[in-house]
């Protein structure tokens, strides 16, 4: 079976878990951006949780089903509807052949999650389906779908059954303003003390710059740097180091002025110093940022991160038994 | 050198093995990642070098970050004792250089540049102390480089030059990086070269272009069958420059399925490079035109 689009929405990519053991070569390990919600979305509809499923950001698409399926819409709040019908999110629903799954604008969050019985079945790249659009790998032909794409799909497990939900409790959107958490580390030293506190201090809001290679963001003061010769073949700016690795999540400064949190496109390496990373735990949040929402960095230490990690793969155990 | 370690997240330990870039610190790199990798600790997902430093990416579910770390810096003195020698590969990558593609994107982007009334060749060529453009491009091609570190987007290389640090080639980033770079564009960036494997954003100076695919998703360009990522860290490589006419044949070649670089199989030992690299440099283009 398969389903044709029929609109793609703004930028709607086929994602699943990603494909990591890549990152050497510069390739990401990719997939959904907000990982609870993918999952969730999975075990609604029966399927595998590293199931392929498509991550639409800010707008959904309009797809027309070929054969019954059932379908589960997670992560950012839009109205769902099946030809006219509105229906709930979190919740896996019936779609019948010759229906349509529609959306609304956008209520809440940055990314909706659409997971349908039997995952997406393009051709895995490098053991994994999710869209690398920079590198051109995964998804369909390397790229966010478009109107008449056929996505196929593959065998359903009849495992989901229709009005299975997420009970309310379970499912996570951001606050606001939002809080991430972030252990400071890698070149936290280049910047003075002042500004090392000035950096938890201000409120920062999300910049347009918003993407799954990385968050931008504004409006703090910029970092004053502690002086140095800098090192040879790093460059001349004070922000410069010789060109490392960049680990996923970590906030690097170009100029000292806006931090780029890096996500799950990240490039794997580069010249700009880094000034920590935010933790596991909240790189699911992230994704659900829209831009210009306020937020603020939250120092933690390493047995809070691990604390905060614990208690998310405790959470996603409740929604597996909530929904299973 | 003195070796930093610091946790990235819980779910990264970064090891810078210097502040500054040198291949001594790119040696230590290779081989602490190698002693990684060879010491099947449990828990490691990925291991990425780079040029004076790597990265290890770990699952904390299965080893405490405290444990991963002590476990890292178990392997550092081993890691200073290796040997500085590899058995690995020369290049040929052909350049166009002043080519008319990357010519259009820099006058595109002049006001993010240093000097937004010259190329980025005249401001290389200039700042590097060279009368012309073309003593510029000869001392760019002229001797072999090193790929330091394989990164940023897919398979991009960033090329360490072999010669003596006065005269390395050094040039800054852009002010502001470009939000658009050709494909296969060879660029400058600090002491390191680079060929943008694909389209999109970049900061390097722009100063040429290779015909020669280094990135093939589709696996359909004949030296990318097997797999599709070109490069990796140790290659050597040597740039030819070419004129529009062997550019214009070799993609030809490539898009014909007849291209094969050109290649040679060489050993690179760091203390006979740093006692006389002239003579090594020689005995590497000598492998490759001679064999």
């Amino acid at each position: 079976m398969s389903v044709k689009v029929i609109k793609p929405g703004l930028l709607t990519t086929v994602q699943d878990l990603g494909r990591p053991g890549y990152f050497h070569l510069g390739i990401p390990m990719g997939g959904a951006m907000d990982r609870l919600a993918m999952r969730s979305a999975n075990l609604l509809v029966g399927n595998d949780e590293g199931a392929a499923g498509l991550e639409a950001v800010f707008m959904g698409p309009e797809l027309e089903f070929t054969q019954d399926a059932l379908v589960a819409v997670t992560g950012a709040d839009m109205p769902i509807f099946v030809d006219e019908v509105e229906q709930p999110g979190w919740t896996a629903i019936a779609v019948k052949a010759g229906q349509r799954l529609g959306f609304g604008f956008l209520r809440s969050g940055a990314r909706a999650y659409i997971a349908i019985s039997g995952g997406i079945d393009t051709p895995p790249a490098l053991g994994s389906r999710s869209t690398y659009a920079i590198g051109a790998l995964g998804g369909v032909e390397g790229r966010a779908i478009a109107v008449e794409d056929e996505l196929p799909i593959g065998r359903a497990s009849g495992k989901g059954r229709a009005g299975a939900s997420v009970p309310q409790a379970l499912r996570r959107g951001p606050g606001s303003p939002a809080e991430l958490r972030m252990l400071p580390g890698l070149y936290w030293h280049r910047i003075t003390e002042a500004a090392q506190k000035g950096f938890f201090e201000d409120e920062w809001a999300v910049a347009p710059e918003a993407d799954r290679m990385g968050y931008r963001f504004r409006n703090g003061r910029p970092l004053e740097f502690v002086e140095r010769e800098q090192p040879f073949g790093a460059g001349s700016d004070p922000s410069n180091i010789v060109d490392g690795c960049y680990p996923y999540g970590s906030v690097q400064v170009p100029g000292g002025t806006e931090p780029i949190v890096l996500h799950r496109d990240a490039v794997s390496g580069g010249g700009y110093f880094m000034i920590g990373t935010v933790i596991s735990a909240d790189m699911d949040l992230i994704g659900q940022l829209q831009p210009h929402t306020p937020v603020k960095f939250v120092k933690v230490d390493m047995d809070a991160a691990l604390a905060a990690r614990a208690e998310r793969a405790a959470l996603m155990q409740r929604i597996r038994e909530a929904v299973g | 050198m003195k070796t930093r370690y610091s946790f990235g997240g819980d779910e990264h330990i970064f090891v810078e093995v210097d502040e500054e870039m040198s291949l001594d610190a790119f040696f230590k790199s290779l081989s602490m990642t190698n002693a990684v990798r060879n010491s099947n600790i449990p828990g490691v997902t990925e291991i990425c070098p780079a040029n004076a430093s790597f990265q290890v990416k770990f699952d904390p579910d299965r080893i405490h970050p405290d444990d991963m770390m002590a476990e890292l810096k178990k392997l550092e003195s081993a890691a200073e004792n290796a040997e500085k020698r590899l058995t690995t590969r020369i290049i040929e990558i052909p350049v166009f250089y002043n080519d008319p593609w990357t010519h259009e994107t820099l006058m595109r982007f002049r006001e993010r540049h240093q000097d937004p009334n010259g190329t980025d060749l005249e401001y290389a060529a200039r700042i590097n102390g060279f009368d012309s453009v073309d003593d510029f491009i000869t001392a760019h091609h002229s001797t072999p480089w090193f790929v330091s570190m394989v990164g940023f987007v897919s398979g991009l290389p960033f090329l360490y030059q072999l010669v003596d640090r006065e005269r390395q080639l050094q040039v800054p980033k852009y002010l502001r990086p470009r939000t658009d770079t050709p494909r296969l564009t060879v660029g400058h960036g600090g002491c390191f070269a680079c060929i943008y494997s694909v389209r999109g954003a970049g900061g390097y100076q722009m100063f040429g272009i290779t015909p020669m695919p280094i990135y093939d998703p589709e696996q359909k360009v004949r030296h990318l069958k097997d797999f599709m990522v070109f490069f990796k860290p140790g290659d050597i490589v040597k740039y030819k420059p070419i004129d529009r006419t062997e550019y214009d044949r070799i993609v030809a070649e490539v898009e014909a399925g007849t291209y094969a670089p050109r290649i040679a199989e060489v050993e690179f030992d760091l203390d006979a490079f740093n006692a006389d690299m002239e003579g090594v440099n020689a005995k590497l283009k000598e492998a490759l035109y001679v064999g």
